[in-house]
């Protein structure tokens, strides 16, 4: 059976669940084994074997996370050698694509990111142009490396828990040449999902005109996280990490609101591939109507506060 | 200093861009330099411009690699204030993916002789994929720093600082290294008429594979390491139900909510 390799970096407590949609695609593609950087801790094992890993391979060093990339893709490099793994899968996460695309160089192999489904050929399925064509692609290489987006595959653990075997990679991070991360603000949570991830996004322009209020009142009602456009975040309304568009997240929620923003381009490449898009926007001519599923022509001011209102109303 | 900043021609995303031709390869028709390699230029510039400019010996190369007009990106480039351009072209490099790019692109920065920074833009805007400034890390075997939101160097160092989701980080690197750089990092300038008649006068020295010791097999379709087997255009998005507040479009939006089964 063909070999998958899984890299997982830094799991913490417990593993995430785009982390179980890697084990569980990499099941249907062969047999997993996964690479861990980081603590690993007794549940976190467990869960890898409940998902049917054969084995888990660690890095002989411990000062991965103190670099950038570099060390890692060494390390997966080795484990790919190691298993003999025909496909690598890793997150979508901006250092999940550049590990990615290192390990690609190392092992002469075909990268494909932002991939949402793999048939059993190894094909890969991905969106390009901002969501405007859907393509298939194919690593021509004996290796893939595929780095899969979030929320595409239903997490099963195997029929059958597995006992894998720990195997340690040799690695050293002082050989490889790297910048050093000096520094680490960690940078309070907000309580709200995840924007990536979350089902339903409301979102903030520069109508909110320095009130980001309303937008939450209305995410909070819904269970919502909260995006915004770039020139809410460049005002300094909410923080950089809520920007939605080509220099922000990519996000496809099942509803995404948009408030107060005119629906540039840039703006649009993070988000027209929401299943439903509501927008509101006192300017009838905004471009944003263009592709509103439900657009209403009215003051964000009114209608988000009404709309937060009557939620909680209906909900009890 | 020696910078080579990379700018990549590509599609204007104001326009319908399409994909065609037997390797669903993207039409270049409409094409610009990447806004988001205006930031790599200006970052450069700045750099250039803190150590005496093109005076005191400082240089901003703009390296672009593309078909005949990709020109264009570097004439842009040198009217914002780049000292000298290169166009890297050859018809054998039509196809290439990511791999190959990076391959290319790091045959000709070696055939550019010793460069203390590579600053390129966080992502090209039409393959989106920001594989090229790591895979050229990995080919040359220089430190990486991505997604730069400040970029300071000092006596043979750089320091930059990255804004993780649930983190920021301050990172360090010897010199030459590559970074890529967000569009946080400053505000590109517009060229102005002094720049573009100063332009006039730089050269661009065009670089074909020969050139640079690369044989035509390891590039473009051929040389690359993935291939688009199928691309299908997405019906394009439609204009549903507007309607103008009368004073209960909050109301209205929640049953909207509630048939579509949101809520
Ligand atoms: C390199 C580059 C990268 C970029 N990346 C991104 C990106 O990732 N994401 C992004 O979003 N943008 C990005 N932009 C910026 C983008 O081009 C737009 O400038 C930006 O999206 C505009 O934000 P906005 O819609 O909030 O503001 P505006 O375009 O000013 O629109 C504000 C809207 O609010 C409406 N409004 C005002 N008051 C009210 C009210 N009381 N009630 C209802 N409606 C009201 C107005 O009618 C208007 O339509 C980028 C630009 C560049 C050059
Ligand atoms: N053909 C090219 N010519 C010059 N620079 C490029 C080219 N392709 C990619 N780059 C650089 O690499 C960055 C990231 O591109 P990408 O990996 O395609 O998202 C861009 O912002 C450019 O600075």
């Amino acid at each position: 059976m063909a070999k998958v390799l899984v890299f997982i970096d830094n799991p913490g407590a417990a593993l995430k669940k785009s982390s179980l949609e890697l084990l569980t695609l990499a099941r249907s593609l062969g047999e997993p084994a996964v690479a861990v950087n980081g603590e690993l801790t007794d549940a976190v094992a467990a869960s890898l074997a409940e998902y049917g890993a054969a084995a888990v391979l660690r890095p002989s060093a411990q000062d991965l996370n103190d670099f950038l990339v570099a060390p890692k893709a060494a390390f997966l490099a080795n484990a790919a050698d190691n298993t003999g793994a025909g496909v690598v899968l890793l997150d979508n996460s901006p250092e999940g694509k550049e590990v990615a695309a290192r390990l690609a160089i190392r092992l002469n192999a075909g990268v494909i990111t932002d991939v949402v489904s793999v048939d059993a050929d190894g094909t890969a399925h991905k969106s390009v142009l901002a969501g405007s064509y859907t393509t298939a692609c194919k690593a021509k290489t004996p290796v893939s490396v595929l780095t899969i987006k979030a929320n595409n595959v239903v997490p099963e653990p195997a029929a059958a828990a597995s006992a894998p075997e720990t195997v340690t990679v040799e690695v050293s991070a002082g050989t490889v040449p790297a910048a050093r991360i000096t520094a680490r603000e960690q940078k309070a949570a907000s309580g709200r999902p995840d924007l990536t991830d979350a089902r339903v996004v409301v979102a903030g322009g520069r109508g909110m005109d320095g009130d980001f209020g309303p937008v939450e009142e209305l995410a909070d009602a819904l269970g919502a996280a909260v995006g915004a456009s770039r020139a809410a975040t460049d005002a300094g309304w909410i923080s950089h990490d809520a920007q939605v568009g080509q220099t922000g997240k990519t996000v496809s929620p099942q509803l995404y609101i948009s408030a107060g923003i005119s629906g540039a381009i840039q703006q649009k490449a993070g988000m027209q591939t929401s299943k439903v898009i509501v927008a509101v926007n006192k300017d009838a001519e905004s471009p944003v109507f263009e592709i509103a599923d439900f657009g209403i022509i009215g003051d964000v001011f009114d209608v988000l506060p009404q709309a937060a209102a009557e939620i909680r109303k209906r909900k009890g | 200093m020696k910078i080579v900043v990379l700018v990549k021609h590509v599609p204007d995303a104001q326009f319908d861009r399409h994909l065609n031709g037997e390797g669903n390869t993207t039409d270049r028709d409409e094409s610009i330099l990447s806004e988001l390699d205006e930031y790599a230029l200006e970052a450069a510039l700045q750099l250039a411009e803190a150590r005496g400019g093109s005076k005191a010996g400082n240089q901003v190369i703009a390296l672009s690699m593309g078909p005949s007009g990709a020109v264009n990106a570097v004439k842009k480039s040198l009217q914002m204030g780049a000292t000298e351009g290169v166009h890297l072209t050859d018809d054998a490099l039509a196809g290439s993916d990511a791999a190959a790019t990076s391959l290319a692109l790091a045959a000709a920065i070696r055939h550019l002789g010793q460069v203390d920074l590579v600053i390129t833009g966080m992502a090209s805007t039409d393959g989106e994929t920001s594989l090229v400034p790591a895979q050229l890390a990995e080919r040359l075997g220089l430190p990486q720093v991505t997604f730069a939101s400040s970029l300071e160097v000092a006596g043979g160092s750089l320091t930059a600082r990255r804004d993780a989701d649930t983190s920021s980080e301050t990172v360090e690197a010897p010199l030459p290294a590559i970074v890529s750089v967000t569009d946080q990092i400053n505000e590109p300038r517009y060229p102005n008429f002094k720049g573009i008649i100063a332009a006039k006068r730089k050269s661009i020295a065009t670089l074909s594979l020969a050139d640079i010791g690369v044989s035509p097999d390891q590039v473009g379709f051929a040389g690359s390491w993935t291939t688009v087997t199928s691309a299908e255009e997405r019906p394009p998005r439609t204009a549903g139900t507007i309607i103008t507040d009368e004073g209960d479009a909050g109301i209205k939006l929640v049953d909207f909510l509630a048939a579509q089964k949101l809520l």
